[in-house]
Protein backbone atom coordinates (compact mmCIF):
# COMPACT_ATOMS: atom_id res chain seq x y z
CA UNK A 1 0.00 0.00 0.00
CA UNK A 2 2.90 2.36 0.83
CA UNK A 3 4.39 1.59 -2.60
CA UNK A 4 1.03 2.31 -4.22
CA UNK A 5 0.92 5.74 -2.55
CA UNK A 6 4.56 6.38 -3.47
CA UNK A 7 3.93 5.57 -7.14
CA UNK A 8 0.89 7.85 -7.21
CA UNK A 9 2.93 10.53 -5.42
CA UNK A 10 5.54 10.37 -8.19
CA UNK A 11 2.82 10.43 -10.88
CA UNK A 12 1.12 13.40 -9.19
CA UNK A 13 4.36 15.37 -9.02
CA UNK A 14 5.00 14.63 -12.73
CA UNK A 15 1.46 15.80 -13.54
CA UNK A 16 1.98 19.03 -11.56
CA UNK A 17 5.25 19.61 -13.43
CA UNK A 18 3.46 19.19 -16.75
CA UNK A 19 0.70 21.58 -15.65
CA UNK A 20 3.19 24.25 -14.57
CA UNK A 21 5.49 23.67 -17.53
CA UNK A 22 3.05 25.42 -19.89
CA UNK A 23 1.19 27.90 -17.66
CA UNK A 24 -0.64 29.70 -20.45
CA UNK A 25 -1.88 26.50 -22.06
CA UNK A 26 -2.95 25.20 -18.65
CA UNK A 27 -4.75 28.46 -17.86
CA UNK A 28 -6.66 28.35 -21.15
CA UNK A 29 -7.66 24.72 -20.69
CA UNK A 30 -8.76 25.39 -17.10
CA UNK A 31 -10.84 28.36 -18.28
CA UNK A 32 -12.52 26.25 -20.98
CA UNK A 33 -13.38 23.65 -18.35
CA UNK A 34 -14.59 26.38 -15.96
CA UNK A 35 -16.87 27.95 -18.57
CA UNK A 36 -18.27 24.55 -19.49
CA UNK A 37 -19.06 23.97 -15.81
CA UNK A 38 -20.29 27.40 -14.80
CA UNK A 39 -23.26 27.45 -17.19
CA UNK A 40 -25.10 24.43 -15.75
CA UNK A 41 -23.93 25.35 -12.23
CA UNK A 42 -25.44 28.83 -12.61
CA UNK A 43 -28.67 27.39 -14.01
CA UNK A 44 -28.85 24.97 -11.11
CA UNK A 45 -28.22 27.67 -8.50
CA UNK A 46 -30.86 29.99 -10.01
CA UNK A 47 -33.45 27.21 -10.26
CA UNK A 48 -32.62 26.16 -6.71
CA UNK A 49 -33.03 29.74 -5.41
CA UNK A 50 -36.43 30.03 -7.07
CA UNK A 51 -37.44 26.63 -5.73
CA UNK A 52 -36.47 27.64 -2.18
CA UNK A 53 -38.36 30.90 -2.66
CA UNK A 54 -41.48 29.04 -3.79
CA UNK A 55 -41.19 26.66 -0.87
CA UNK A 56 -40.89 29.58 1.57
CA UNK A 57 -43.82 31.45 0.09
CA UNK A 58 -46.19 28.56 0.01
CA UNK A 59 -45.96 27.89 3.75
CA UNK A 60 -48.88 25.78 4.93
CA UNK A 61 -51.05 25.14 1.88
CA UNK A 62 -54.59 26.49 2.19
CA UNK A 63 -57.94 26.50 0.38
CA UNK A 64 -60.06 29.65 0.23
CA UNK A 65 -63.82 29.14 0.06
CA UNK A 66 -66.00 32.12 -0.91
CA UNK A 67 -69.74 32.17 -0.22
CA UNK A 68 -72.25 33.74 -2.59
CA UNK A 69 -72.53 37.48 -2.02
CA UNK A 70 -75.47 37.96 0.26
CA UNK A 71 -75.60 34.34 1.47
CA UNK A 72 -77.64 34.27 4.68
CA UNK A 73 -76.25 33.29 8.05
CA UNK A 74 -78.01 29.92 7.96
CA UNK A 75 -76.19 28.92 4.76
CA UNK A 76 -72.88 30.14 6.17
CA UNK A 77 -73.46 28.17 9.39
CA UNK A 78 -74.37 25.05 7.36
CA UNK A 79 -71.19 25.31 5.32
CA UNK A 80 -69.13 25.84 8.51
CA UNK A 81 -70.65 22.69 10.06
CA UNK A 82 -69.95 20.72 6.89
CA UNK A 83 -66.34 21.88 6.85
CA UNK A 84 -65.76 21.15 10.54
CA UNK A 85 -67.14 17.65 10.16
CA UNK A 86 -64.85 16.89 7.18
CA UNK A 87 -61.96 14.68 8.33
CA UNK A 88 -59.78 16.16 5.60
CA UNK A 89 -59.88 19.57 7.29
CA UNK A 90 -57.40 20.28 10.05
CA UNK A 91 -57.88 24.05 10.43
CA UNK A 92 -60.68 26.45 9.66
CA UNK A 93 -60.90 30.22 9.89
CA UNK A 94 -64.07 32.16 9.12
CA UNK A 95 -63.56 35.59 7.54
CA UNK A 96 -66.80 37.63 7.63
CA UNK A 97 -67.35 39.93 4.68
CA UNK A 98 -67.07 43.07 6.86
CA UNK A 99 -63.68 41.97 8.16
CA UNK A 100 -62.54 41.15 4.63
CA UNK A 101 -63.46 44.67 3.53
CA UNK A 102 -61.50 46.15 6.44
CA UNK A 103 -58.48 44.03 5.54
CA UNK A 104 -58.76 45.14 1.94
CA UNK A 105 -58.96 48.78 2.93
CA UNK A 106 -56.01 48.67 5.34
CA UNK A 107 -53.76 46.16 3.63
CA UNK A 108 -53.93 47.28 0.02
CA UNK A 109 -54.04 51.05 0.24
CA UNK A 110 -57.50 51.02 -1.36
CA UNK A 111 -59.19 52.66 1.62
CA UNK A 112 -60.60 55.53 -0.43
CA UNK A 113 -61.98 53.16 -3.04
CA UNK A 114 -63.66 50.92 -0.49
CA UNK A 115 -65.17 53.93 1.26
CA UNK A 116 -66.55 55.15 -2.06
CA UNK A 117 -68.40 51.87 -2.58
CA UNK A 118 -72.03 52.06 -1.69
CA UNK A 119 -72.12 48.61 -0.20
CA UNK A 120 -69.65 45.77 0.65
CA UNK A 121 -69.08 43.73 -2.54
CA UNK A 122 -67.11 41.00 -0.76
CA UNK A 123 -68.55 37.62 0.26
CA UNK A 124 -68.11 35.75 3.55
CA UNK A 125 -65.14 33.39 3.28
CA UNK A 126 -63.47 30.44 4.95
CA UNK A 127 -59.72 29.79 4.97
CA UNK A 128 -59.29 26.02 5.21
CA UNK A 129 -56.11 24.16 6.14
CA UNK A 130 -56.33 20.60 4.79
CA UNK A 131 -55.01 17.65 6.78
CA UNK A 132 -52.82 16.53 3.87
CA UNK A 133 -50.88 18.71 1.44
CA UNK A 134 -50.99 16.10 -1.31
CA UNK A 135 -52.21 17.72 -4.55
CA UNK A 136 -54.75 14.93 -5.12
CA UNK A 137 -56.26 15.44 -1.67
CA UNK A 138 -56.42 19.21 -2.30
CA UNK A 139 -58.30 18.65 -5.52
CA UNK A 140 -60.69 16.16 -3.87
CA UNK A 141 -61.50 18.60 -1.04
CA UNK A 142 -61.98 21.52 -3.43
CA UNK A 143 -64.40 19.49 -5.55
CA UNK A 144 -66.45 18.44 -2.52
CA UNK A 145 -66.54 22.03 -1.14
CA UNK A 146 -67.79 23.39 -4.48
CA UNK A 147 -70.92 21.23 -4.13
CA UNK A 148 -71.92 22.76 -0.77
CA UNK A 149 -75.02 24.99 -1.01
CA UNK A 150 -74.26 28.74 -1.07
CA UNK A 151 -70.60 28.29 -2.10
CA UNK A 152 -69.68 30.54 -5.02
CA UNK A 153 -65.99 29.84 -5.52
CA UNK A 154 -63.23 27.60 -4.16
CA UNK A 155 -59.64 28.63 -4.69
CA UNK A 156 -56.50 26.58 -4.15
CA UNK A 157 -54.02 29.11 -2.73
CA UNK A 158 -51.06 26.96 -3.73
CA UNK A 159 -51.90 26.64 -7.40
CA UNK A 160 -49.40 29.23 -8.54
CA UNK A 161 -46.74 27.78 -6.28
CA UNK A 162 -47.36 24.36 -7.78
CA UNK A 163 -47.06 25.83 -11.25
CA UNK A 164 -43.82 27.52 -10.23
CA UNK A 165 -42.54 24.24 -8.78
CA UNK A 166 -43.38 22.52 -12.07
CA UNK A 167 -41.51 25.25 -13.92
CA UNK A 168 -38.51 24.89 -11.60
CA UNK A 169 -38.61 21.14 -12.16
CA UNK A 170 -38.57 21.77 -15.90
CA UNK A 171 -35.61 24.13 -15.52
CA UNK A 172 -33.83 21.50 -13.41
CA UNK A 173 -34.32 18.95 -16.19
CA UNK A 174 -33.01 21.41 -18.78
CA UNK A 175 -30.02 22.20 -16.56
CA UNK A 176 -29.39 18.45 -16.17
CA UNK A 177 -29.38 18.01 -19.95
CA UNK A 178 -27.10 21.04 -20.34
CA UNK A 179 -24.77 19.66 -17.66
CA UNK A 180 -24.65 16.35 -19.53
CA UNK A 181 -23.75 18.07 -22.80
CA UNK A 182 -21.15 20.37 -21.27
CA UNK A 183 -19.79 17.47 -19.20
CA UNK A 184 -19.24 15.61 -22.46
CA UNK A 185 -17.53 18.75 -23.80
CA UNK A 186 -15.24 18.73 -20.76
CA UNK A 187 -14.34 15.09 -21.40
CA UNK A 188 -13.59 15.93 -25.04
CA UNK A 189 -11.43 18.94 -24.07
CA UNK A 190 -9.40 16.78 -21.68
CA UNK A 191 -9.21 13.98 -24.25
CA UNK A 192 -7.69 16.38 -26.75
CA UNK A 193 -5.31 17.99 -24.25
CA UNK A 194 -3.97 14.58 -23.27
CA UNK A 195 -3.73 13.53 -26.92
CA UNK A 196 -1.51 16.54 -27.61
CA UNK A 197 0.54 15.80 -24.51
CA UNK A 198 1.07 12.21 -25.58
CA UNK A 199 2.16 13.42 -29.02
CA UNK A 200 4.66 15.90 -27.56
CA UNK A 201 5.98 13.32 -25.11
CA UNK A 202 6.12 10.39 -27.50
CA UNK A 203 9.89 10.22 -27.24
CA UNK A 204 9.88 10.14 -23.43
CA UNK A 205 7.09 7.56 -23.41
CA UNK A 206 8.94 5.40 -25.93
CA UNK A 207 12.22 5.59 -23.99
CA UNK A 208 10.46 4.81 -20.70
CA UNK A 209 8.72 1.75 -22.18
CA UNK A 210 12.02 0.63 -23.70
CA UNK A 211 13.68 0.81 -20.29
CA UNK A 212 10.97 -1.19 -18.56
CA UNK A 213 8.23 1.27 -17.65
CA UNK A 214 4.86 -0.39 -17.14
CA UNK A 215 1.77 0.90 -18.93
CA UNK A 216 0.47 2.04 -15.55
CA UNK A 217 3.65 4.05 -14.95
CA UNK A 218 3.13 5.87 -18.24
CA UNK A 219 -0.62 6.32 -17.77
CA UNK A 220 -0.73 7.56 -14.18
CA UNK A 221 0.66 11.09 -14.74
CA UNK A 222 -1.80 11.65 -17.60
CA UNK A 223 -4.71 10.50 -15.43
CA UNK A 224 -3.59 12.79 -12.62
CA UNK A 225 -3.16 15.59 -15.15
CA UNK A 226 -6.75 15.16 -16.35
CA UNK A 227 -8.09 14.99 -12.80
CA UNK A 228 -6.06 18.02 -11.67
CA UNK A 229 -7.06 20.07 -14.72
CA UNK A 230 -10.69 19.16 -14.05
CA UNK A 231 -10.38 20.06 -10.36
CA UNK A 232 -8.77 23.41 -11.19
CA UNK A 233 -11.54 24.00 -13.73
CA UNK A 234 -14.12 23.21 -11.03
CA UNK A 235 -12.43 25.62 -8.65
CA UNK A 236 -12.34 28.34 -11.31
CA UNK A 237 -16.01 27.63 -12.13
CA UNK A 238 -16.88 28.17 -8.47
CA UNK A 239 -15.03 31.51 -8.51
CA UNK A 240 -16.83 32.55 -11.70
CA UNK A 241 -20.15 31.45 -10.22
CA UNK A 242 -19.62 33.54 -7.09
CA UNK A 243 -18.70 36.54 -9.25
CA UNK A 244 -21.71 36.18 -11.55
CA UNK A 245 -24.11 35.73 -8.61
CA UNK A 246 -22.66 38.83 -6.92
CA UNK A 247 -23.31 40.78 -10.12
CA UNK A 248 -26.85 39.42 -10.42
CA UNK A 249 -27.82 39.75 -6.76
CA UNK A 250 -28.61 43.51 -6.85
CA UNK A 251 -30.82 43.60 -9.95
CA UNK A 252 -32.52 40.29 -9.02
CA UNK A 253 -33.32 41.52 -5.51
CA UNK A 254 -34.76 44.79 -6.82
CA UNK A 255 -36.91 42.92 -9.35
CA UNK A 256 -38.17 40.48 -6.71
CA UNK A 257 -38.85 43.24 -4.19
CA UNK A 258 -41.01 45.06 -6.72
CA UNK A 259 -43.31 42.02 -6.46
CA UNK A 260 -42.99 41.98 -2.67
CA UNK A 261 -40.88 38.81 -2.77
CA UNK A 262 -37.64 38.43 -0.77
CA UNK A 263 -35.04 36.80 -3.01
CA UNK A 264 -31.54 35.63 -2.02
CA UNK A 265 -29.32 34.19 -4.78
CA UNK A 266 -27.29 31.76 -2.69
CA UNK A 267 -24.15 30.17 -4.16
CA UNK A 268 -23.40 26.49 -3.58
CA UNK A 269 -22.60 25.42 -0.01
CA UNK A 270 -19.41 23.60 0.94
CA UNK A 271 -20.86 20.26 -0.12
CA UNK A 272 -21.96 21.79 -3.43
CA UNK A 273 -18.48 23.20 -4.08
CA UNK A 274 -16.92 19.83 -3.24
CA UNK A 275 -19.39 18.13 -5.58
CA UNK A 276 -18.59 20.61 -8.37
CA UNK A 277 -14.84 20.12 -8.03
CA UNK A 278 -15.18 16.36 -7.59
CA UNK A 279 -17.45 16.05 -10.62
CA UNK A 280 -15.08 18.14 -12.76
CA UNK A 281 -12.13 16.10 -11.54
CA UNK A 282 -13.91 12.85 -12.34
CA UNK A 283 -14.77 14.02 -15.86
CA UNK A 284 -11.16 15.17 -16.37
CA UNK A 285 -9.93 11.78 -15.24
CA UNK A 286 -12.41 10.08 -17.60
CA UNK A 287 -11.29 12.19 -20.58
CA UNK A 288 -7.66 11.44 -19.78
CA UNK A 289 -8.35 7.71 -19.34
CA UNK A 290 -10.10 7.51 -22.72
CA UNK A 291 -7.33 9.46 -24.43
CA UNK A 292 -4.54 7.44 -22.84
CA UNK A 293 -6.31 4.20 -23.72
CA UNK A 294 -6.73 5.34 -27.31
CA UNK A 295 -3.33 6.91 -27.93
CA UNK A 296 -0.96 4.85 -25.81
CA UNK A 297 -2.32 1.67 -27.33
CA UNK A 298 -0.26 2.40 -30.42
CA UNK A 299 2.94 2.54 -28.37
CA UNK A 300 1.70 -0.53 -26.49
CA UNK A 301 4.34 -3.03 -25.61
CA UNK A 302 6.69 -1.88 -28.36
CA UNK A 303 8.20 1.02 -26.47
CA UNK A 304 10.03 2.15 -29.57
CA UNK A 305 7.79 5.01 -30.65
CA UNK B 1 21.42 -18.60 -22.20
CA UNK B 2 19.54 -17.43 -25.30
CA UNK B 3 17.92 -19.76 -27.80
CA UNK B 4 16.13 -19.05 -31.06
CA UNK B 5 14.05 -22.05 -32.15
CA UNK B 6 13.06 -21.92 -35.82
CA UNK B 7 12.18 -18.22 -35.50
CA UNK B 8 10.56 -16.36 -38.38
CA UNK B 9 9.29 -12.83 -38.50
CA UNK B 10 7.03 -11.45 -41.19
CA UNK B 11 5.98 -7.80 -40.97
CA UNK B 12 2.54 -6.56 -42.03
CA UNK B 13 2.73 -6.15 -45.77
CA UNK B 14 4.49 -9.47 -46.18
CA UNK B 15 8.17 -8.51 -45.74
CA UNK B 16 10.03 -11.48 -44.25
CA UNK B 17 12.71 -10.11 -41.94
CA UNK B 18 13.74 -13.44 -40.41
CA UNK B 19 13.33 -16.95 -41.81
CA UNK B 20 13.80 -20.11 -39.74
CA UNK B 21 16.50 -18.88 -37.37
CA UNK B 22 18.01 -21.52 -35.08
CA UNK B 23 20.62 -20.08 -32.73
CA UNK B 24 22.02 -20.60 -29.25
CA UNK B 25 24.09 -18.05 -27.33
CA UNK B 26 25.72 -19.05 -24.06
CA UNK B 27 26.05 -16.94 -20.93
CA UNK B 28 29.04 -14.58 -21.03
CA UNK B 29 29.54 -14.76 -24.81
CA UNK B 30 30.54 -11.76 -26.89
CA UNK B 31 28.56 -12.02 -30.11
CA UNK B 32 28.94 -9.75 -33.09
CA UNK B 33 25.96 -9.80 -35.43
CA UNK B 34 26.90 -9.01 -39.01
CA UNK B 35 24.99 -8.50 -42.21
CA UNK B 36 24.08 -5.91 -44.78
CA UNK B 37 21.29 -3.40 -44.19
CA UNK B 38 17.95 -5.21 -44.14
CA UNK B 39 19.59 -8.56 -43.31
CA UNK B 40 17.45 -8.87 -40.17
CA UNK B 41 19.98 -7.91 -37.45
CA UNK B 42 17.77 -5.27 -35.79
CA UNK B 43 14.69 -7.49 -35.96
CA UNK B 44 16.60 -10.33 -34.31
CA UNK B 45 17.71 -8.03 -31.50
CA UNK B 46 14.20 -6.61 -31.09
CA UNK B 47 12.84 -10.07 -30.34
CA UNK B 48 14.86 -10.30 -27.11
CA UNK B 49 13.24 -7.38 -25.21
CA UNK B 50 9.95 -8.17 -27.00
CA UNK B 51 9.95 -4.97 -29.02
CA UNK B 52 8.71 -7.37 -31.68
CA UNK B 53 7.26 -10.87 -31.43
CA UNK B 54 8.12 -13.66 -33.88
CA UNK B 55 5.52 -14.76 -36.39
CA UNK B 56 6.52 -18.36 -35.63
CA UNK B 57 9.07 -20.16 -33.49
CA UNK B 58 10.27 -19.52 -29.96
CA UNK B 59 12.75 -17.15 -28.34
CA UNK B 60 14.00 -18.39 -24.99
CA UNK B 61 16.01 -16.45 -22.42
CA UNK B 62 17.17 -18.63 -19.55
CA UNK B 63 14.64 -21.26 -20.67
CA UNK B 64 11.72 -18.80 -20.55
CA UNK B 65 9.82 -18.34 -23.82
CA UNK B 66 9.75 -14.55 -24.03
CA UNK B 67 7.94 -14.57 -27.38
CA UNK B 68 4.75 -15.56 -25.55
CA UNK B 69 5.30 -13.35 -22.54
CA UNK B 70 2.11 -11.55 -21.47
CA UNK B 71 2.21 -7.77 -21.99
CA UNK B 72 2.23 -7.11 -18.23
CA UNK B 73 5.45 -9.09 -17.77
CA UNK B 74 7.43 -7.41 -20.57
CA UNK B 75 8.55 -4.35 -18.55
CA UNK B 76 10.13 -6.63 -15.95
CA UNK B 77 12.02 -8.53 -18.68
CA UNK B 78 13.27 -5.25 -20.16
CA UNK B 79 14.55 -4.12 -16.77
CA UNK B 80 16.76 -7.19 -16.67
CA UNK B 81 18.36 -6.37 -20.02
CA UNK B 82 20.66 -3.55 -21.05
CA UNK B 83 19.61 -1.96 -24.34
CA UNK B 84 21.73 0.39 -26.44
CA UNK B 85 20.41 1.70 -29.74
CA UNK B 86 22.03 3.44 -32.67
CA UNK B 87 20.80 6.84 -31.56
CA UNK B 88 21.35 7.34 -27.86
CA UNK B 89 17.63 7.94 -27.14
CA UNK B 90 18.33 10.24 -24.23
CA UNK B 91 15.76 12.62 -22.77
CA UNK B 92 17.08 16.03 -23.74
CA UNK B 93 15.10 17.97 -21.14
CA UNK B 94 16.84 16.09 -18.30
CA UNK B 95 20.42 16.13 -17.21
CA UNK B 96 22.81 13.19 -17.45
CA UNK B 97 22.15 12.05 -13.87
CA UNK B 98 18.37 11.97 -14.39
CA UNK B 99 18.73 10.14 -17.70
CA UNK B 100 20.88 7.42 -16.23
CA UNK B 101 18.69 7.18 -13.15
CA UNK B 102 15.51 6.53 -15.15
CA UNK B 103 15.78 2.69 -15.19
CA UNK B 104 16.35 2.70 -11.43
CA UNK B 105 13.31 4.92 -10.83
CA UNK B 106 11.28 2.54 -12.99
CA UNK B 107 12.62 -0.32 -10.88
CA UNK B 108 11.44 1.58 -7.79
CA UNK B 109 14.90 1.94 -6.22
CA UNK B 110 15.23 4.45 -3.35
CA UNK B 111 16.71 7.76 -4.56
CA UNK B 112 19.86 7.60 -2.40
CA UNK B 113 20.83 4.11 -3.59
CA UNK B 114 19.92 5.04 -7.15
CA UNK B 115 22.22 8.09 -7.13
CA UNK B 116 25.11 6.00 -5.86
CA UNK B 117 24.52 3.47 -8.64
CA UNK B 118 24.28 6.22 -11.26
CA UNK B 119 27.54 7.79 -10.12
CA UNK B 120 29.27 4.42 -10.28
CA UNK B 121 27.93 3.85 -13.80
CA UNK B 122 29.01 7.32 -14.94
CA UNK B 123 32.44 6.73 -13.40
CA UNK B 124 32.64 3.52 -15.41
CA UNK B 125 31.96 5.31 -18.71
CA UNK B 126 34.23 8.21 -17.81
CA UNK B 127 31.52 10.85 -17.42
CA UNK B 128 31.50 11.35 -13.65
CA UNK B 129 32.16 15.06 -14.05
CA UNK B 130 29.20 15.49 -16.40
CA UNK B 131 26.33 14.33 -14.19
CA UNK B 132 24.73 17.79 -14.12
CA UNK B 133 25.30 18.43 -17.83
CA UNK B 134 22.44 18.43 -20.27
CA UNK B 135 22.83 15.83 -23.05
CA UNK B 136 22.74 18.49 -25.76
CA UNK B 137 26.00 19.95 -24.40
CA UNK B 138 27.80 16.60 -24.86
CA UNK B 139 29.45 15.20 -27.98
CA UNK B 140 27.92 12.28 -29.89
CA UNK B 141 30.37 9.85 -28.30
CA UNK B 142 29.65 11.18 -24.81
CA UNK B 143 25.92 10.91 -25.39
CA UNK B 144 26.33 7.31 -26.45
CA UNK B 145 28.38 6.67 -23.31
CA UNK B 146 25.53 8.14 -21.25
CA UNK B 147 23.21 5.70 -23.03
CA UNK B 148 25.59 2.85 -22.13
CA UNK B 149 25.70 4.02 -18.50
CA UNK B 150 21.89 3.95 -18.54
CA UNK B 151 21.93 0.44 -20.01
CA UNK B 152 24.33 -0.94 -17.38
CA UNK B 153 23.06 0.93 -14.32
CA UNK B 154 20.59 -1.88 -13.57
CA UNK B 155 23.53 -4.34 -13.67
CA UNK B 156 22.05 -6.49 -16.44
CA UNK B 157 23.44 -9.92 -17.24
CA UNK B 158 22.89 -9.31 -20.93
CA UNK B 159 23.60 -6.22 -23.02
CA UNK B 160 22.03 -5.82 -26.46
CA UNK B 161 23.42 -3.12 -28.71
CA UNK B 162 22.15 -2.24 -32.17
CA UNK B 163 24.79 -0.36 -34.18
CA UNK B 164 26.02 1.51 -31.08
CA UNK B 165 28.94 3.12 -32.94
CA UNK B 166 27.28 3.83 -36.27
CA UNK B 167 27.05 7.58 -35.74
CA UNK B 168 30.44 8.03 -34.12
CA UNK B 169 33.85 8.81 -35.51
CA UNK B 170 36.64 6.22 -35.21
CA UNK B 171 38.11 7.46 -31.91
CA UNK B 172 34.74 7.55 -30.12
CA UNK B 173 33.82 4.17 -31.62
CA UNK B 174 37.01 2.66 -30.16
CA UNK B 175 36.09 4.08 -26.71
CA UNK B 176 32.64 2.51 -26.86
CA UNK B 177 34.03 -0.82 -28.08
CA UNK B 178 36.53 -0.82 -25.21
CA UNK B 179 33.69 -0.28 -22.75
CA UNK B 180 31.76 -3.20 -24.18
CA UNK B 181 34.83 -5.43 -24.02
CA UNK B 182 35.26 -4.51 -20.35
CA UNK B 183 31.68 -5.50 -19.56
CA UNK B 184 32.03 -8.76 -21.42
CA UNK B 185 35.18 -9.54 -19.42
CA UNK B 186 33.10 -8.94 -16.30
CA UNK B 187 30.76 -11.76 -17.40
CA UNK B 188 28.00 -9.83 -19.16
CA UNK B 189 26.60 -11.53 -22.28
CA UNK B 190 26.98 -9.08 -25.16
CA UNK B 191 25.11 -9.18 -28.46
CA UNK B 192 26.17 -6.37 -30.72
CA UNK B 193 24.91 -5.67 -34.21
CA UNK B 194 27.57 -3.74 -36.08
CA UNK B 195 28.97 -3.13 -39.53
CA UNK B 196 32.45 -2.69 -38.06
CA UNK B 197 33.49 -5.97 -36.44
CA UNK B 198 37.13 -4.85 -36.32
CA UNK B 199 36.20 -2.91 -33.18
CA UNK B 200 36.00 -6.19 -31.28
CA UNK B 201 38.65 -8.15 -33.20
CA UNK B 202 41.06 -8.30 -30.24
CA UNK B 203 38.51 -10.26 -28.17
CA UNK B 204 37.89 -12.79 -30.95
CA UNK B 205 34.14 -12.57 -30.66
CA UNK B 206 31.74 -15.11 -32.01
CA UNK B 207 30.53 -13.89 -35.38
CA UNK B 208 26.97 -14.49 -36.52
CA UNK B 209 26.04 -13.43 -40.01
CA UNK B 210 22.61 -12.85 -41.42
CA UNK B 211 21.62 -12.36 -45.04
CA UNK B 212 18.12 -11.64 -46.27
CA UNK B 213 16.68 -12.87 -43.00
CA UNK B 214 18.52 -16.20 -42.99
CA UNK B 215 21.40 -17.31 -40.79
CA UNK B 216 24.50 -17.60 -42.99
CA UNK B 217 27.07 -18.42 -40.33
CA UNK B 218 26.89 -18.83 -36.59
Amino acid sequence: MTRWFALHGIALSRAVKRLTHTPLGTLLSVLVVAIALVLPALGYVLADSVARLAQGLSGQPEISLFMEVGADKAKVAAVERALRSDKGVTGLRYVPRDEALKQLASGSGLGDVTRALGENPLPDAFIITPHSDAPAEFTRLAESFRKLPGVAHVQLDTEWVQRLAALVSLVHSAVGALAGLLGAALVIVTFNTIRLQILTQRHEIGVSLLLGATQQWVRRPFLWFGALQGALGGLAAWGLLIGILALMQGPATRLAESYGIPLELGGPDLLGVAALIGFASLLGWLGAALSVRRHLHAAGERGDS
Amino acid sequence: MIQFDNVSKRYPGGYEALIGINLRIERGELVVLRGHSGAGKSTLLKLLPVLERPTSGRVLINAQDVSRLPAGAIPYLRRSLGLVTQDSRLLYDRNVLDNVMLPLILADMPARDAKARVRAALERVGLAQHERSMPISLSGGEQQRVAIARAIVNRPTMLIADEPTANLDAAYAQDIAALFRDYNEAGVTMIIATHDERLFADRAPRRIELSKGRLVSA
